[in-house]
């Protein structure tokens, strides 16, 4: 059985790029200055791992950690 | 743009270790292989023109550098051969500002700047395309840059500050005055921000009988931390960053993606078949022609990836040498259109990330999306040169394109 991933934006880090959001935007919502937070707690719907990995991977202030449970 | 007019040549770079210089035309021609020359020698690399400057050379030693703000100050935030003395009618708060005056000044401009915010204009910047090429698609040939690229950030800027469209060639102007000339000619830099100040002076003035729904009004309305309005020199200030910093840069990006796409016909074809495919496209056109290099002044001697900096120099901070730092990014001097990770600076690091990065975005895919369909094949014309602009934001200023297919 797969491992259950779950994504967290570290809020000290993250800048507001977005590109979490633009990549996986089931995963993440932006508050009203347009930086990053998971959706709900960071649970990652199965079929989505994929995207998890790629939000976290084109994150330019690696705000994005992806941690398998 | 032409330079012939401007004092204080500066003599030809013959050693680009010792003594770069960002100006010199060999720079603003082909600055790729000097880059990777100057990497290969030390992350961090000096040269005594600009009264001492400074430049990182790696991603790693960029990232540093942009997450020191209490080493390298914003307040001075382009190289030049003059430090104007810094007041406060010519900073432009968030962009010029350092800790903690930074954070309230950036977030009073963030919220018209979200993505959902950038999705209500795309309508608008769509249209401004389309208008754009109804005139020139019956033609052979088209100077993209003069015809196309050149207006679509311009209109999209004007549209959200509430100012005519129709005075874009006169924000283009004062663009070229300071990005430009600026750099060796202090005078044109300061004529730039009197004109800008008192235009945009007379904007906030018609609005206070008459409000509107448009960003001058949203900056007159914005409240400090303490609920108090703005100093008119901080809103002059935002006005006028977010004219200057609208435009030029993202002209720059739409024009480097069009020439790659007009030499390149296999990205061309496959953004064709697949436009899906662009916004990833966008990204890679991006990292690899980043239009925007930034500056700090270093304001505290310290060391970056093992070499000193002293305080008194500045730092030519550039995004773009970062984004080709192999070790960042395989096949970092390809244009990997499809490139999977993708962790580009190109719109900075750190708090000063850039606010318009959203808007840029957008008009970047929306320029692509609507050129690729009405224009599917196009080409440089060899009869023409491109050529690019000088100095702190690089992009194509001539773009010959012959439109159709080739005979």
């Amino acid at each position: 059985m797969a491992e259950r991933l779950k994504v967290h934006v570290n809020p000290d880090k993250c800048q507001g790029h977005a590109r979490c959001k633009a990549l996986a935007p089931e995963l993440f919502e932006l508050d009203e200055y347009g930086n990053a937070h998971e959706a709900g707690d960071g649970t990652v719907p199965p079929g989505l791992e994929d995207k998890a990995w790629l939000a976290k991977s084109n994150c330019p202030e690696i705000a994005i950690d992806v941690i398998e449970e | 743009m032409s330079d012939v007019n401007q004092p204080a040549a500066h003599p030809p770079v013959t050693d680009w270790v010792h003594d770069f210089d960002h100006t010199d035309p060999q720079w603003t021609d082909d600055p790729f292989p000097i880059w990777d020359e100057l990497r290969a020698v030390s992350p961090v690399v000096h040269t005594e023109r600009f009264l001492g400057c400074y430049l990182p050379t790696t991603y790693e030693a960029v990232r540093e550098i942009a997450n020191d703000t209490e080493h390298f100050s914003s307040r001075r935030i382009i190289v030049r051969d003059v430090r104007p003395e810094i007041t406060s009618k010519n900073a432009a708060p968030p962009i010029t500002s350092d800790p903690p005056q930074h954070k309230p000044a950036k977030q009073l401009l963030l919220p018209p700047f979200t993505p959902d915010a950038m999705k209500k204009l795309e309508p608008r910047v769509r249209t401004i395309c389309n208008e754009l090429i109804d005139d020139f698609i019956a033609a052979k040939s088209v100077d993209a840059a003069a015809r196309y690229t050149k207006h679509i950030p311009v209109r999209a800027i004007a549209h959200m500050l509430g100012i005519p469209e129709s005075d874009s060639e006169l924000f283009i102007n004062w663009i070229h005055m300071i990005l430009e000339l600026g750099i060796k000619d202090e005078s044109k830099l300061l004529q730039a921000v009197q004109e800008m100040s008192a235009y945009f002076s007379g904007h906030i003035e018609a609005r206070k009988s008459k409000p509107t729904d448009d960003l001058i009004s949203y900056l007159m309305n914005a409240r400090d931390k303490d609920g108090n309005p703005l100093e008119d020199t901080h809103v002059l200030g935002s006005l006028r960053l977010l004219l200057i910093a609208g435009i030029d840069t993202t002209w720059s990006a739409i024009g480097s993606s069009l020439w790659h796409l007009a030499k390149t016909s296999a990205d061309r074809e496959r953004l064709i078949a697949e436009p899906g495919l662009i916004p990833t496209a966008v990204e890679e056109l991006l990292r690899v022609y980043s239009p925007v290099t930034m500056a700090r002044e270093v304001v505290k001697e310290t060391t970056i990836s093992g070499c000193p900096v002293k305080p008194g120099n500045m730092v030519l901070l550039s995004f773009p040498v970062a984004n080709r730092d192999p070790k960042m990014f395989p096949d970092a001097d390809k244009v990997v259109i499809d490139r999977r990770e993708n962790r580009h600076a190109a719109f900075g690091l750190g708090i000063h990330r850039c606010i318009g990065s959203n808007l840029a975005r957008m008009e970047m895919q929306v320029a692509l999306e609507e050129w690729l369909k009405r224009i599917p094949d196009f080409r440089l014309d060899p009869a023409g040169a491109v050529t690019w602009s000088q100095g702190t934001v690089r992009g194509p200023r001539q773009l010959p394109f012959l439109l159709g297919k080739a005979m």
